[in-house]
């Protein structure tokens, strides 16, 4: 409204001037910008670049702080999946993968019903329900871990292999988390072919599911990213709820123990680092515009 | 197509259209239907196990009575849960010091600094790196995918690396060295090992708030700006009267969700510093308790629970973190575009652990 600051306009005199403070101003606008930008990319890689440098180093060279990669080796990555010091790297990727895919299909399966039904339609009670949800958003995980270990033990899940014992409590923040982010896309879709495909005689299920959800799938895709990804990051959960069958790969890591008692095992826990975490780069890579509006949808809308 | 036919929700598949009622009718029941499955989850999950914990502070753990030595079932155990921690009583003397009980509030002042000086640096550098991304630049994406690595970096790969980097002989106090800083023990020293937990935090997601203020400048018409420069506004006059109120929602949006990351921060210092130099928080003592006795830990998970909770309504209904949108026009002109419903932002992946 009041957007703009009454301020009495310069004289018209001295115009070359002007220009040329201008124009200087704008050229060091120009390298302001440009490092700026440099600023933003070394804060990004910096820390990443290290680990893989690390990763690729002798493991007597561990604190070589030469900046280029020096001593270049595999070894690290032998170590990191091998089981002799009682690690379990390997079986801990598989778990992961398991654990993230299977929340993140349930998750999906559940959430893109009430993501419709937000986006969509309107009924009683309907923001109530978008409070609860984003409620769950917020849910500390520690408050379930007590109530869920002394269920879960009851059950008996938490020795050998019971996955449900990480997928259950995963889905309380994936879930969550798929709605808003599914909402949000299914909310900017083209509607209109919705409804003309209503006045042509579908239900609104054909129509969503005929019209609609084609449409919808690189939204669809973004979200089950965005839903694996919090799965595959999660510890104190998993932490909590996993016996040494079902360990995940960032309890693994955490736990990553040396060849003598006292000592970190830094250039192997750096590779094991790296396998988690290339993967997840190169995602972010390929589906970086899609996973921003993913991850920014929504909480500019007017 | 037909994979996804079978999943439909059955209750939808045989209702005509009333065309008497108009295309639009119905619109209740299937919403609830659908939005029913969620619903069944979240109780299972989320509702049940809260009210289970809640009903769990309110009972004593079995083993020994330490006033009289005799073992106990446990039972009753009225409010001593909570005393224990916000009152400091065990049993009915204070906690001797050194005990899980005596660290409470260590550990929620520490979290409380987390949170305040992480969220604080995070909006600052957040609004440079938003404002210099919301330029036109070759290679935007490029910085963008930059940006994101430590967004996708797992939150316990973060630690270690930070953990690595923070150790003695690493780069961090090699670099200190260079400009004339001595080495620092980053994760025992009790001033260092906070702050190294409060970089390692806003190193990670310092990019996710930057992303969302992005996505609220990229809003802001160009022509308010011609405005304002035609009207001689200083850059400082632009950023204050102008920048800073039209992303006002989006960046409170965004403080909310990492005030409520912070307060429950568990993975960096349980991994980075392990509790050392006074760095234990709420969640760690959470779950240092649970090992102890599940009675007290639900109690000092339900007061997280609460902090948390009253949080989130003091920024909603003070701050402006406007987190759902609810559009006035919502009840009068249903098809309305503009009565889509805002939706509430996603905090995503960055909300567990962090």
């Amino acid at each position: 409204m009041t957007a703009t600051t009454a301020t009495t306009a310069p004289p018209a005199s001295g115009r070359t001037e002007a220009q040329e403070i201008h124009f200087r101003s704008d050229r060091n606008a120009k390298i302001r910008m440009y490092l700026g930008l440099a600023v933003l990319v070394i804060w990004g890689l910096a820390p990443f670049y290290w680990m893989i440098v690390t990763a690729f180093r002798d493991v007597g060279y561990t604190f070589d702080s030469t900046p280029w990669p020096t001593h270049v080796t595999l070894d690290n990555f032998k170590t990191a999946f091998s089981t002799g010091r009682g690690n379990h790297f390997g079986a801990a990727l598989v778990h992961s993968i398991i654990i993230g895919v299977v929340t993140t299909a349930v998750a999906m399966l559940v959430g893109v019903f009430a993501s419709y039904a937000l986006a969509r339609l309107n009924f009683p009670g309907k923001y109530a329900v978008l409070g609860v949800i984003l409620g769950a958003s917020m849910f500390p995980g520690v408050a379930l871990v007590s109530p869920l270990f002394q269920m879960f033990s009851s059950f008996g899940w938490l020795s050998g292999v019971n996955y449900q014992a990480l997928i259950i409590p995963n889905i309380s923040f994936a879930l969550p988390l798929t709605i808003y982010t599914l909402t949000a896309f299914l909310a900017e879709m083209p509607w209109e072919l919705e409804e003309s495909a209503r006045i042509d005689g579908c239900t609104p299920g054909q129509a969503f599911r005929k019209i609609m959800l084609p449409l919808a799938a690189p939204g669809l895709f973004t979200t089950a990213i965005l839903a694996f990804i919090a799965s595959w990051n999660e510890y104190l959960l998993a932490q909590q709820f996993s016996t040494p069958k079902t360990q995940t790969v960032t309890v693994a890591i955490a736990q990553f123990t040396g060849a003598q008692p006292h000592q970190e095992p830094y250039t192997a826990v750096m590779a094991a680092g790296t396998i988690v975490t290339v993967p997840l780069i190169i995602m972010v890579l390929v589906f970086q515009r899609a996973i921003v509006s993913g991850l920014t949808a929504g909480g500019v809308k007017g | 197509m037909s994979a996804v036919a079978d999943t439909a929700p059955k209750p939808v598949k045989n209702k005509p259209v009333k065309q008497s009622k108009g295309l639009h009718a119905g619109q209740g029941r299937q919403g609830w239907l659908l939005v029913a499955p969620t619903i069944a989850f979240l109780t299972v999950i989320i509702i049940y196990p809260l009210i289970k914990a809640i009903q769990l502070s309110f009972q004593k753990d079995a083993g020994l009575d330490p006033s009289t030595g005799l073992f106990v079932e446990g039972g009753n155990a009225g409010l001593s849960n909570y005393t224990h921690w916000l009152l400091q009583k065990c049993g009915n003397v204070d906690c001797p010091p050194g005990t899980i009980g005596a660290q409470f509030y260590d550990a929620l002042w520490v979290t409380l600094f987390f949170t305040v000086v992480s969220v604080a640096i995070e909006v600052l550098l957040g609004i440079w790196f938003a404002m210099i991304m919301n330029r036109d630049f070759r290679g935007r994406g490029l910085v963008r995918a930059a940006i994101l690595v430590p967004w996708a970096i797992p939150t316990a790969v973060t630690a270690k690396l930070f953990y690595f980097m923070f150790a003695y002989d690493g780069i961090i106090n090699k670099l200190l060295g260079v400009v004339g800083f001595g080495p620092k023990l980053w994760t025992s020293d009790p001033l260092a090992a906070k702050f190294a937990i409060i970089i390692a935090d806003v190193w990670k997601t310092t990019p996710f708030m930057a992303l969302l203020i992005l996505a609220g400048l990229q809003l802001i018409p160009g022509d308010v700006y011609e405005a304002a420069q035609i009207d001689g506004a200083t850059k400082w006059q632009t950023f204050m009267k102008i920048t800073l109120p039209l992303v006002k929602t989006p960046l409170m949006v965004a403080v909310l969700f990492r005030t409520l990351d912070v307060l429950r921060i568990y993975d960096l210092p349980a991994i980075l510093t392990g509790g050392a130099g006074g760095t234990t928080s709420l969640s760690m003592l959470v779950i240092k308790q649970k090992n102890e006795g599940f009675h007290g830990a639900s109690a000092l998970s339900t007061i997280v629970f609460l902090l948390i909770a009253l949080t989130a309504y003091l920024f909603i209904q003070f701050g402006g973190a406007d987190v759902i949108q609810r559009p006035p026009s919502a009840k009068k002109k249903p098809k309305d575009k503009d009565a889509q419903p805002g939706n509430p932002v996603a905090a995503n992946a960055t909300s567990t652990g962090a």
